[in-house]
């Protein structure tokens, strides 16, 4: 053994162990990294290439799709359009809201037409966004304050917030449907007489509401978890400081419980930009419930080129909303995750 | 005396105090049991009304009562008919069967991965998490519009290839980040303990890591089985009548009349998709909260 030359010759202390070898430091801990490096690479290799395939791939194909007209005839103008190189001008044509114009050239889209759409999907997605991870966000916290509690009884609320998770969306589409049906149960509950799905506001709370109920659960378990990071301790040296309930929730809860909110809220508005379950069953796009990506499925047969440069648009906000909470709101989700096998062994 | 007076007003007052603080528990005590009671009205009543009005008969779709009434089992058997064009039977056997396919395939590539980035150190690990962590947050209608087009062009519309292979896209990345975090948990010194006792190294792993391994990857198994056979973006656009999952056929449920939502057997079916589900996730709980939140608190 002694008189073999691995590759390694001093891998003598083990992990956690002082290091006591003599030899040119990093020498052997490079090897080290290397052969392990070799190893985790080997190890890596079929899920890197699998994603390779199912999604690095379509997206490339996707962007030079965008780049290409479509050919075929014009829903709008019944003219036949050659295929080929387009440009920019699929992009151009979405958020202009330009269709292509008899004569050649393009003019306003006309209303009803999916090219008059890109503005008023946009700010449906962003509104529904918005205002469903504000209340998932506020009852989720909620939720995990009371389920971070000690009380009998304690196992059957988590129990239960479990519940609304594991429905598939496309059947709580249908439930919340049924809910919200003119002669449903809300109707009857709330002695009211509204038409949920058939006016743009009340479909769209009808969207609100029933995506709230769905993913709070996931939320208040996210935050619970942060919550139970935050040591008991903290909160008895608080209160015999004397600090105040309100206090105490803002200069302790808060700031420790902030890594692991941010993460959520993240994971929840990246979910809720690619909303399309909810409202494609719920209200059929109709009454302007249309998001991105509804409107992007309208159009795959309708064209794909001009699908794919819509998908694109769609994946750069939501890529371009999730750079600003990496970068500016300091969601570091990658080291919340748990990459710290630096310091670790 | 006066030393003993102050004593018993001492006592008093600390008596006093106590019995307002052990009011003020009582009170607090009260208010988490009531705020308790919203949560679990709030999260099962609407499931419980898509079960009650499973159970109701078509002719009593929308009565309020909130105890069962009117109770039929017709409506799953309506759910099952195919005499409308739904295929509610088939679709349920196609969505085990995809789920089944893509939880077992995402696993066996993703825990190599797994261990990779929980076991080993090396260069571009934080660089393949975050390729990873990001794909798991890919919006799926930048994958499916040229997916629809390479589909069409090759024949595959339609098949379950079409929807297995997608679908990938977002189970593996979920599968290869709970089973980090799963595996960073895990006391590997465990493996070198059982090899100074005298194991090999196939003996250790066999029975010492493989038990300690096997709750991590059976929850894994049922998060990415649930994330399948909840999808329904990507299937709705590349599935045929023959190979629709049940969500798909949920949505597109057709009753007798054109006009009218067929909602009890809607929810007799739905009723069916969600009690496996529902009975999975309660047994494992605490296991699955730890899958579902692992991704995000270490």
């Amino acid at each position: 053994m002694a008189t073999e030359l691995g590759p390694t010759p001093v891998k003598k202390p083990a992990s956690g162990g002082p290091e006591v070898h003599h030899a040119p430091k990093g020498v052997g801990e490079d090897n080290k990294l290397m052969s392990q490096g070799r190893w985790a690479s080997w190890l890596l290799a079929p899920t890197i290439i699998a994603l390779g395939v199912v999604i690095v791939y379509p997206i490339i194909s996707a962007i030079v799709m965008s780049f290409q007209k479509d050919a075929g005839l014009d829903p709008v103008t019944g003219l036949f359009t050659a295929g080929g190189p387009a440009g920019i001008q699929n992009y151009v044509n979405w958020i202009g809201q330009q269709c292509a114009a008899p004569g050649g050239g393009t003019i306003a889209c006309p209303p009803g037409t999916l090219g008059g759409q890109f503005w008023s999907a946009t700010t449906t997605t962003f509104i529904f966004t918005i205002i469903t991870v504000t209340f998932e966000t506020i009852l989720g916290f909620w939720m995990a304050m009371i389920m971070a509690r000690t009380f009998k009884g304690r196992s059957l609320i988590r129990a239960a917030v479990l519940v609304p998770w594991a429905i598939p969306t496309a059947v709580t589409a249908q439930l919340w449907l049924f809910i919200f049906d003119f002669e449903g149960i809300a109707n009857k509950l709330f002695n009211a007489s509204i038409l949920w799905t058939g006016s743009e506001w009340p479909a769209k709370w009808a969207v609100i509401i029933a995506d709230t109920w769905k993913t709070t659960p996931f939320m208040a378990l996210l935050i619970l978890a942060g919550l139970q990071m935050i040591p008991a301790e903290v909160y008895e040296a608080a209160k015999v400081d004397g600090a105040t309930a309100w206090q105490r929730f803002r200069l302790i809860t808060l700031p420790l419980v902030k890594p692991a909110l941010m993460v959520a809220i993240l994971f929840r508005t990246l979910d809720a930009l690619r909303m399309f379950d909810l409202p494609y069953i719920l209200t059929q796009g109709a009454n302007n419930t249309t998001t991105l990506s509804i409107l992007v499925i309208n159009q795959i047969r309708q064209g794909f080129n001009a699908a794919a440069a819509l998908s694109t648009i769609t994946f750069i906000i939501i890529f371009l909303v999730a750079f600003i909470f990496v970068r500016f709101l300091g969601a570091n989700v990658v080291e919340q995750s748990g990459a710290t096998g630096k310091g670790k062994k | 005396m006066s030393t003993s007076t102050a004593a018993t007003d001492l006592r008093a007052r600390q008596d006093k105090g106590r019995k307002t603080a052990q009011n003020r528990e009582k009170w607090a005590q009260g208010r988490t049991y009531i705020s308790a009671a919203v949560i679990l009205i709030w999260c099962l009543a609407p499931a419980y009304w898509m079960v009650v009005t499973a159970f109701r008969e078509v002719g009593f779709t929308y009565d309020t009562s909130i105890l069962p009434t009117h109770v039929t089992l017709d409506n799953f058997a309506t759910a099952f008919d195919t005499s409308f064009g739904n295929r509610f039977g088939q679709a349920l056997l196609n969505s085990i069967f995809i789920g089944v396919v893509v939880t077992a395939v995402s696993l066996l590539i993703g825990v190599f991965a797994a261990y990779a980035l929980a076991r080993l150190n090396f260069r571009f690990k934080f660089l393949v998490l975050g390729f990873i962590l990001g794909a798991s947050m890919f919006p799926g209608v930048a994958l499916i519009t040229p997916l629809f087009q390479l589909f069409t062009n090759i024949g595959w519309m339609g098949t379950y290839q079409a929807l297995i292979i997608p679908s990938i896209s977002f189970v593996l990345p979920l599968t290869v980040y709970t089973l980090t975090s799963f595996f960073r948990e895990m006391p590997w010194e465990l493996e070198e303990s059982a090899r100074v006792d005298g194991c090999t190294q196939g003996q250790a792993f066999r029975k010492v890591i493989m038990p300690l391994a096997a709750p991590a990857i059976f929850t894994t198994a049922i998060l990415a089985f649930i994330s399948s056979w909840n999808e329904f973006l990507i299937a709705s656009q590349l599935s045929s009548d023959a190979t629709q999952p049940v969500t798909v056929a949920i949505a597109s449920f057709a009753g007798a009349q054109p006009n009218q939502i067929p909602y009890t057997a809607i929810m007799a079916a739905g009723t069916i998709v969600t009690i496996p589900l529902v009975i999975l996730v309660l047994v494992f709980q605490r296991k699955i909260v730890a899958g579902l939140t692992a991704g995000a608190v270490k």
